[in-house]
């Protein structure tokens, strides 16, 4: 924790104030419906620019849990810092400006507009973000920057020119996703089992320009996943159900 | 304006769709304007039938019925004008021309109009316009008829054909005057008025042509052959009916009053334009009918085009998903899809009413020949401004229809399409 605060030096970022990037304190969220869900986290943390492994088995509330952490949605009770924000004070289309302002979001697939252009998918968060915007701006053009981290996660520049997202192999699109979360270095990175659909050879390769990145931003990472075998790529590893109490079955 | 352009990329993506989808806009947009292009076409040449005629004289009736008869050919007269009241309104001072019609024959179901060359030149239609000969010329001859152009084209006839009159108005008619058989001297060019569907002989030669009969038959074991009839005085008894000219319009109503006034034989006098606008009031519920149909199929392409987008929406989640990641409000999906329905509808309307022009400009000469309608290429009037408008902002209404659905999914989704 300690050199990740003096890391925080070189660059001053504007929230200051916690020495975590999010912190979950006694969080209780049902999703509503006939057959709810209730997640409930009792204290979860994130340091900053840690890398953070969440496993999990599918239906053990980890969308929730990411839901929550994006503020797609609000806890019923507690509080979720975020960068020194309590997310459930903001309105809906604070939070949505929010999530853009220090969220990168990977998903699982299918993370691309198929009709944008490579350089569109990536741009696509600075078209919503004034910060991240920003600064890109000062260092350069935006489409040199979206070039640079194409590259840097491993895409031939054959690749990068060809104009459609659809046309890429799922490996090829998940590089496309990275670059679009770290564009404009927010501090956060999520991603949704983001190798789930790559071989071993490919995840860690992916994984390991991904963390080089991210860690030239300075971002923390916070990754959600079932497969135990990327631990060792990770800060620390907690499991879901260690940290979290999930019931399901008709309202009380 | 980002909004705009990725619904425009979204869009184009989906190319062929969408691309169905502003056809069948602009068909129904091309439907609406075109029908009301129609519809003020076919009422300006409705009221383009008969022009330049102040008054039309007839036996008593109603002056729909004078109307239909004397410039329609549809009905019959009541009964007849005397010759001597012909020639009583030909002598007063205010007339300037008139010209007498006899009707009550036909020839395969066009009915006969006996006349005089008057007729040719005084007749106006379509703004003035006087008719003019397609072949041939005017009657000269007693026994010369001259025909409408869809006479002409419908029988086959050319200049010199043999013609024969048949007695009554009748389709199939059994009584024919085949003892005096008539030579068509002139084809009249297309007007799109009754004229068309006329043929036209002298008054001389109807009286001619019933010399020799008496209550609606040929008197038995008495025949005058066309020789014999040129040398009797063909002087007409009676007529059906008459058009006035006026020498000043002002005095169109005294004239009009003084023969209804008429003390020797009841009589009639309408303005032809007044008659043609009570009976375009009586058939004008049929453009309403016209109008009233080409408004639901705009609707119908508006509901096509909203079960397009909601048929695509679901595969449109993630797209929804990625854009709620990178910080697209639910709203912006919102307006992101209300902005495609406003998109598709309005390249409808703009494809469509260019296609309407296109289309009017190629088919008009056809129209007009064929039809005899003169169809305008004027720019729209401002209700028509005032629909185009209405429907490009019922497109956007019905664009909120998917996207409220959008909106929803978006909000219970966010991120993580839970399929």
């Amino acid at each position: 924790m300690v050199d990740l605060l003096t890391a925080e030096v070189g660059q001053p970022r504007e929230s200051v104030g916690s020495p975590d990037a999010v912190l979950f304190s006694n969080v209780q969220y049902t999703w509503p419906g006939s057959s709810p869900f209730t997640l409930s986290i009792e204290n979860f943390s994130l340091g900053r620019g840690e890398k953070l492994l969440l496993l999990g088995p599918s239906g053990s509330g980890k969308s929730t849990f990411l839901s929550l952490l994006a503020g797609i949605v609000v806890p019923d009770k507690g509080e979720i810092d975020v960068l020194g924000t309590n997310m459930a004070r903001l309105s809906g289309a604070a939070r949505d400006r929010f999530r853009v302002e220090h969220f990168g979001i990977i998903f699982q697939m299918f993370n691309l507009l198929p009709y944008g252009s490579l350089f569109d998918n990536v741009l696509l968060p600075l078209r919503f973000s004034p910060t991240r915007r920003a600064r890109v701006l000062a260092e350069g053009t935006s489409d040199d920057e979206a070039k640079r981290l194409l590259k840097a996660l491993g895409l031939d520049e054959s690749v990068i020119a060809a104009a459609k997202a659809a046309s890429l192999s799922v490996g090829q699109q998940q590089r496309v996703a990275a670059a679009r979360a770290l564009i404009g270095a927010p501090q956060i990175i999520v991603a949704d089992e983001p190798t789930s659909a790559l071989d071993r050879n490919t995840e860690g390769a992916f994984l390991k320009l991904l963390f080089a990145q991210s860690a030239e931003a300075e971002a923390s990472i916070i990754m959600v996943s079932h497969d135990e075998g990327l631990a060792q790529y990770f800060d620390r590893v907690v499991r879901l159900d260690d940290i979290a109490i999930s019931t399901r079955g008709p309202r009380q | 304006m980002m909004i705009a352009r990725l619904a425009f990329q979204s869009l184009r993506n989906r190319w062929v769709t969408a691309l169905l989808t502003v056809l069948a806009i602009a068909v129904s947009v091309m439907l609406l304007l075109g029908v009301e292009k129609v519809r003020t076409g076919a009422k300006q040449s409705f009221a383009d039938t008969i022009s330049g005629t102040d008054l039309i004289v007839g036996a008593r009736s109603g002056s729909l019925n004078l109307l239909l008869y004397s410039v329609f050919r549809i009905g019959n007269a009541t009964n007849n004008v005397t010759w001597k009241s012909y020639q009583d309104i030909a002598k007063m001072p205010e007339v300037s021309w008139i010209v007498p019609l006899s009707l009550g024959d036909s020839h395969h179901g066009f009915r006969v109009l006996g006349t005089n060359t008057d007729y040719f030149t005084h007749y106006k239609f379509r703004h003035g316009q006087s008719m003019t000969f397609a072949a041939g010329g005017p009657f000269k001859d007693l026994f010369d008829a001259v025909i409408g152009s869809d006479v002409a084209e419908a029988l086959h006839y050319k200049v010199g054909d043999k013609i024969i009159i048949a007695h009554g108005v009748g389709n199939i008619s059994f009584i024919e005057h085949a003892d005096k058989p008539f030579r068509v001297a002139g084809i009249l060019a297309k007007t799109g008025t009754p004229i068309d569907r006329t043929v036209h002989v002298s008054l001389e030669a109807i009286e001619a042509i019933h010399i020799d009969w008496q209550n609606g038959a040929p008197i038995p074991g008495q025949s005058i052959s066309p020789d014999q009839v040129r040398k009797m005085d063909l002087k007409p008894r009676a007529i059906t009916a008459a058009m006035v000219g006026l020498k000043s319009k002002l005095a169109t109503f005294r004239i009009q009053r003084a023969i209804n006034n008429y003390e020797e034989e009841p009589l009639s006098a309408i303005m032809p334009g007044v008659a043609l606008q009570e009976l375009w009031g009586l058939i004008g519920t049929a453009e309403s009918a016209l109008s009233a149909v080409s408004a639901m199929v705009v609707v119908t392409a508006l509901l096509g085009m909203v079960t397009m987008i909601l048929t695509t929406l679901n595969e449109r989640r993630r797209e929804m998903a990625i854009l709620r990641s990178v910080g697209a409000t639910p709203a912006t999906v919102l307006g992101l899809l209300a902005a495609e329905g406003g998109l598709l509808t309005l390249a409808g309307v703009i494809v469509g009413t260019v296609g309407l022009y296109v289309g009017l400009y190629l088919a008009r000469p056809y129209i007009d020949h064929t039809y005899g309608l003169s169809l305008a290429i004027d720019p729209p009037r401002p209700d028509e401004w005032l629909k185009l408008g209405m429907i490009v902002l019922a497109g956007f209404v019905a664009g909120l229809l998917p996207a409220i659905r959008a909106y929803r999914l978006s909000l219970a989704d966010g991120m993580m399409v839970r399929t």
